[in-house]
């Protein structure tokens, strides 16, 4: 049965890195009875697809044609990516361990710090020590419960795995971790001077001194959580992220964060806000900025003289003098474009609905009846893929979308909607509107590994007009910061009863 | 022109005014100023003996005019304006009956409180 073989559609890569290597284009079996085989409903998705795919004029490849012989060329993109990973992956990692062997040291210093108090004197002058009531199993009690309340809290606020690498190091953590070193020295000090030289054999004061530090350590761990935790909660400033490409925009309220920490906040933001970067949408802006350059020369009459700010200036009158009947063309191209689009789209609408007329859902009492031709969800996209698939290809390539839905996708995507019981209109939903950059493959990204770029240390905290830039390869967000002004309210009392209306004065109108 | 036909066989006190209209500049003027209307405050009408009464009232006539000379006086209740009723309209309606520009003449009839005395008079 033809529906029973899965179709297993081998991606077209080359041996030699040819123009159509990222065409997208798919490898098509040979056949063995031509007739036939030519039938063949795979064979016949294949070609289709392959034969629209290829006969794309404009579509913008910027992938050069290598077409020397030697198979182990790699681009100079390539060699880029292959340097930037093995210098992060070093750097980074380096940086991190440090960070973490010091806190984990320190935090295990800390907690057996409260342990070796309590157990010194036992080790140490075991016979000297007076007996200790029940106030002291009371306390070793609240000791043990109120220790391992920190090992949680610690471990919540400062061991869990980080979500992001940091340019710079977290002043807070830095401050809290020497305050808390100080302090345990501290103690270790007077521990050592009080107790450990004279012996003292007052257990429970021994104990009540153990019990303070840890109540101590409580209270420094609550300061940390306001300082880390708390104080950005409240939105204190507005940040306008802006892409560079294409001007897309988005706000976000942050609180008291310092650069790098709303830097990491915005790009979280980023991939699930943003739609995603579509190179191929500037290349009509960018071919309008040529022809405005080609436009003029400059000739210098007078001999070689270097009159470059005059020169520059002569241009940009003459520019602005020319009649430029340039707006005109993009008027009218524009208005072209978007019906060729709308008509497009029409047809790929009815092509759809008429596609998911051939399905029907088949009930559990039927099933058992006609064991015939019974498909599962993804045979039934195949079966019904054929007929809308020149419609959603010619769809896509005059949206410029096509390199973000490969065959495979689209009817992945199919059978999903088929499983799920969704509408034509559904099914469509995703190809009509260009979703936020997560919902797309990896690959498709075009930002990957982000640069801070920032006047101030990153280290500092937010302010009103602080600018900085995320860069990334292709783009770069320019992110300003605006502090939400501060709000007096005053009340006025207004009673009930005063609400009292009468008709408006007489006019006169004189005829 | 005043033309006193008092219509004494329905008791109504009524008399009939026609106003030629003056041009001046590109207006047609009648050279009197009314107030009232149904969606005007009827208790603010001077000239009115009943202050519920929301008929159209003229509050002033401007000396010379062409209202003067025909014989309208202040206080005058308009009735009717080239036969459309005025005692249910709006001030609006009423300034847009008065000024049509494509009439020269308007007839008018109206009420008047003295008239009614005066009337009453004659009668005895």
């Amino acid at each position: 049965m033809v529906y029973s073989k899965l179709l297993t559609a081998f991606r077209y890569v080359p041996a030699r890195k040819l123009r159509s290597s990222y065409s997208g284009l798919l490898v098509i079996p040979k056949q063995k009875f031509t007739t036939l085989g030519k039938r063949l409903f795979s064979f016949m998705t294949l070609t289709l697809w392959n034969s629209l795919t290829a006969s794309d004029d404009n579509w913008g490849e910027t992938t050069t044609a290598v077409t020397g012989t030697s198979e182990h060329s790699i681009s100079q993109e390539d060699i880029v990516r292959i340097s930037k990973d093995m210098e992060d992956s070093v750097g980074l990692d380096c940086k991190r361990y440090l960070g973490l062997t010091v806190a984990a040291v320190l935090g295990l210093l800390v907690f057996l710090t409260p342990i070796a108090f309590l157990i010194l004197p036992q080790v140490l002058w075991r016979d000297k020590l007076e007996p200790c009531g029940t106030a002291c199993e009371g306390l070793f009690i609240s000791v043990a419960f109120k220790l391992l309340i920190l090992l949680l809290g610690t471990w919540a606020l400062f061991f869990r795995p980080p979500r992001a690498g940091m340019p710079r190091v977290f002043v807070f953590r830095v401050l809290l971790m020497v305050l808390i070193f100080l302090f345990v020295v501290s103690y270790w000090l007077f521990y050592g001077v009080r107790i450990l030289e004279t012996k003292d054999s007052n257990y429970q004061g021994i104990v009540q001194y153990a019990v303070s530090l840890v109540d101590a350590l409580l209270f420094i761990h609550y300061l940390a959580i306001v300082l880390l935790e708390m104080r950005q909660l409240q939105p204190m400033f507005s940040v306008k992220a802006t892409r560079s490409t294409d001007g897309e925009t988005h706000f976000y309220s942050l609180g008291h964060l310092s650069i790098q920490r709303a830097a990491l906040v915005i790009l979280e933001n980023y991939y699930k806000d943003f739609s995603v970067h579509n190179p191929a949408l500037l290349t009509a802006s960018k071919s309008r900025a040529a022809k405005h350059m080609a436009g003029l020369k400059v000739y210098n009459v007078d001999g070689p003289e270097n009159n470059a700010p005059g020169q520059s200036r002569a241009m940009i009158t003459a520019a602005a003098r020319r009649r430029d009947n340039s707006h005109n063309d993009l008027y009218y191209e524009e208005a072209d474009h978007d019906r060729r689009v709308k008509k497009r789209k029409s047809r790929l609408v009815v092509a759809v609905e008429e596609a998911f007329t051939h399905i029907k859902r088949m009930q559990d009492e039927e099933q058992k009846k006609a064991p015939g031709e019974v498909m599962d969800p993804r045979e039934a996209a195949q079966a019904i893929f054929p007929s809308m698939a020149r419609a959603l290809q010619k769809y896509l390539r005059t949206t410029r979308q096509h390199q973000y839905h490969t065959m495979e996708s689209i009817q992945q995507h199919l059978a999903f909607c088929i499983t799920n019981n969704m509408t034509p209109k559904a099914f469509l939903e995703s190809y009509l509107n260009p979703g936020p950059t997560l919902q797309y493959s990896q690959d498709r990204w075009f930002a990957r590994q982000w640069t801070l770029v920032s006047e101030k240390a990153v280290t500092n905290g937010l302010n009103d007009g602080v600018v900085f830039v995320l860069k990334c390869t292709d783009f770069s967000l320019v992110v300003t910061v605006k502090k939400i002004p501060f709000i007096k309210l005053s009340e006025e009392f207004i009673d009930p009863k005063s609400h009292k209306f009468v008709l408006r004065l007489q006019s006169e109108t004189s005829v | 022109m005043v033309s006193d036909t008092d219509e004494t066989s329905f008791l109504l006190f009524q008399q009939r005014i026609e106003i030629h209209k003056l041009r001046q500049g590109e207006n047609l003027i009648l050279g009197f100023s009314i107030g009232g209307g149904i969606d005007q405050d009827p208790g603010q009408n001077p000239y009115s003996e009943d202050k519920s009464d929301k008929g159209i009232y003229v509050t002033r006539v401007s000396e010379g005019g062409p209202a003067e000379v025909a014989g309208l006086h202040t206080g005058d209740k308009i009735m009717q304006v080239n036969g459309w009723d005025m005692t249910m309209v709006t001030h609006d309606q009423a300034r847009k009956r008065l000024t049509k520009k494509n009439e020269d003449v308007v007839r008018l009839l109206v009420t008047r409180t003295n008239l009614e005395n005066v009337v009453r008079q004659s009668m005895q």
